[in-house]
């Protein structure tokens, strides 16, 4: 019997393996798009937010004192406009609307004064009102018009403020390094691993089995003495080495874009995973593979084609999405029973090992209860392959 | 002669599904394709089912080649049962049939060593088998060639000897030469011949009446799953020609040609 599976697995592996095209697709471009897109995301984003090149245009009617600090402090450097120049006023404001000028700041004379003398209790004066120009459409006036309102936010919060919240330069935050390591790693890691060992099963598992029967080719190998149970197997494991290589190949892509994808707040995080954490995780993620695979082809044996197979899947991809989402929130779940949910069990156990806080019973439960599965999937996967209502039903 | 093959009472019948029922144009939901279908096949004879499409020559071939089951009835190759002991009956049989595929990615060559490993003959003789049959069916020249890369002949024969690979007892050929240019199915015919010399049990389902005249030794007419003849091909034939006797059966069986 051995013997038979291993036969079936070199030719599955050396057709899924050996075609360049699917080696390719299936293998080296998952881990290199995922590089390359995610450190892409990661360096749009950063772009967003980071300062221009250009030196920033701000100018300002009536700049008191107090603010005039404050603008300092943040390096903004600004342009008194004379409140009478009314034209230059007007012409600051066109070049605002032209994105070519980014903020305009108008206090009333005398601001300062007016702050001092006026109470909130009172109804017969009113606050004194600062005009602040910039055009929402400019990503560099847009910024600096949040920066100068955040700063005006506190200035204000200030003049009533009696007490403070972590004042000073002590660090209040105790979570340790590894912990915030363990925080970013298991709210992004299980939802985007699980996603991708099952895009890496689904661009193989419909082609060795659908393909087959699409092609004919699987007939050919039902009327030699090889047992069915041998075939589905075989097929599943081999399956399984490609869907691993691939998981493995995507894994790597994105701990590599990693601290580009969080604008370097994970460097060098991955340090803090020990040889027994990768293995459990190891463990974790074959089990699951199997488990995929398992899944899947039962689907492609059902479907007369990849084509049909491939939507067969959809549905089941979203369940997987979902199951990978409650990763991101909170940390693994505590009762041992929740293990026993077939994809779910995954994600909770890549989150328990990311976040530092893996259970091993659960980590047991989980690849006993995926293994099971895989046993009850391939042991239909056998009997599919004997129904000829399902082999040649068309 | 020895009994080789023997078919008792098989019974077959289909589950149309609806776009079935479009393209039989019927309303029925179910047909059936082989109807209490009895005969033997003798060692070292050419056996051939004839009838025309939609007889249930495939459907019996695909039974005794354990592909598909029967609803009742059994064949029993060489003593041992379709139904159950299929393992067994597969290492006696060589099944080759149009339906069946050999994988466009890989070479004559490995496919092959890989049908030989399922069938678990050893190297040596391994080795002397591919070299007789690559070289009998001209096969060795593009044996490296991928098979996505072979004409339609070349397919047909590689086809051929790798389901040979194990030299068994029984050769079921479904539509040996459907779809054959001139030359390969002259091949595939001499071929025929060969095996029947070697000492082997051929059987063969086809349309083509100068196949069944130039190889079958005894023959079989089916005509909607029933059987209606078996015997030497001399007999069936009763002086005519295998057509003109066909013709007649046919028009007294189901009324005639429309």
């Amino acid at each position: 019997m051995k013997g038979n599976i291993l036969t079936i697995m070199k030719k599955e592996l050396k057709r899924l393996l050996g075609d360049k095209r699917i080696l390719i697709n299936a293998v080296l471009l998952p881990g290199i798009l995922i590089y390359v897109m995610y450190s892409f995301m990661g360096y749009a984003l950063a772009g967003m937010f980071a300062p221009d090149a250009a030196p920033l245009q701000i100018a300002a009617v009536h700049m008191p004192t107090s603010v005039s600090q404050m603008f300092e402090a943040a390096a903004l450097p600004y342009i008194d406009i004379d409140a009478t120049d009314v034209a230059e006023i007007a012409d600051i404001k066109s070049l605002i609307a032209a994105k070519e000028f980014e903020l305009l700041i108008v206090f009333p004379a005398d601001f300062d004064t007016m702050v001092d003398a006026f109470d909130i209790k009172s109804q017969t004066t009113t606050a004194p009102n600062i005009a602040v120009f910039y055009n929402s459409t400019d990503s560099d006036s847009e910024r600096v018009y949040a920066q100068v309102a955040a700063m005006l936010d506190s200035y204000e919060a200030t003049l009533a403020n009696k007490f403070d919240v972590n004042g000073g330069d002590e660090v209040y935050n105790l979570a340790s390094e590894k912990d915030r390591s363990g925080q970013v790693f298991s709210s992004l890691m299980p939802l985007l691993l699980t996603i991708l060992l099952f895009s890496g099963c689904m661009a193989i598992a419909p082609e060795s089995i659908a393909g087959e029967k699409e092609r004919g080719t699987l007939s050919t190998l039902l009327v030699t003495p090889l047992r069915r149970s041998e075939l589905a197997l075989g097929k599943i494991f081999a399956i399984t080495i490609v869907g691993t290589l691939s998981a493995i190949s995507s894994t790597i892509g994105t701990i590599l874009s990693l601290p580009q994808l969080t604008g370097g707040a994970s460097d060098g995080l991955p340090l803090f995973y020990t040889m027994g954490d990768y293995l459990l995780l190891g463990i974790v993620v074959l089990s699951t593979v199997l488990l995929f695979v398992s899944l899947m082809s039962i689907l492609s044996a059902f479907a007369e084609s990849i084509k049909e197979a491939q939507t067969y899947m959809t549905p089941l991809m979203i369940v997987v999405m979902l199951a990978g989402v409650t990763g991101m929130f909170g940390g693994a779940a505590e009762q041992p029973l929740v293990y026993l949910i077939p994809v779910y069990n995954s994600v909770q156990c890549m989150n328990a090992v990311f976040s530092f806080e893996v259970v091993q019973l659960h980590v047991a439960i989980t690849v006993v209860s995926n293994l099971v599965y895989c046993g009850a999937l391939a042991f239909i996967l056998t009997k599919m392959f004997n129904s000829e209502r399902v082999m040649f039903s068309r | 002669m020895k009994e080789l093959l023997r078919v008792q009472n098989l019974c077959k019948t289909f589950t149309l599904s609806a776009k079935q029922q479009r393209l039989e144009k019927t309303n029925e939901k179910r047909k059936v394709a082989v109807d209490n279908l009895s005969f033997s096949a003798y060692d070292g004879e050419i056996f051939g089912l004839l009838g025309p499409n939609g007889a249930g020559k495939t459907t019996t071939l695909r039974i005794l080649s354990t592909l598909i089951k029967p609803d009742s009835g059994d064949a029993f190759l060489d003593g041992k049962s379709v139904v159950r002991e299929a393992e067994q009956v597969r290492t006696k049989i060589g099944f080759l049939t149009s339906e069946l595929k050999l994988e466009d990615y890989f070479t004559p060559n490995y496919l092959f060593d890989f049908f030989s490993d399922l069938y678990h003959v050893d190297e040596q003789v391994r080795a002397k088998r591919k070299h007789s049959l690559f070289t009998r069916f001209g096969i060795s020249r593009f044996a490296e060639v991928k098979i996505a890369d072979l004409s339609t002949g070349m397919r047909q024969k590689v086809s051929l000897a790798i389901a040979l690979v194990h030299d068994p007892e029984v050769i079921i050929f479904d539509e040996p030469t459907n779809g054959l240019d001139v030359i390969t199915a002259k091949t595939v015919t001499d071929f025929l011949l060969e095996l029947k010399q070697e000492g082997k049990t051929v059987i063969i389902s086809t349309h083509i009446f100068s196949l069944v005249e130039k190889t079958c030794d005894r023959v079989a007419i089916i005509i909607d799953g029933k059987l209606v003849t078996c015997d030497a091909l001399d007999k069936v034939k009763n002086g005519l020609s295998l057509e003109d006797r066909f013709f007649a059966i046919y028009e007294e069986v189901a009324g005639g040609v429309e």
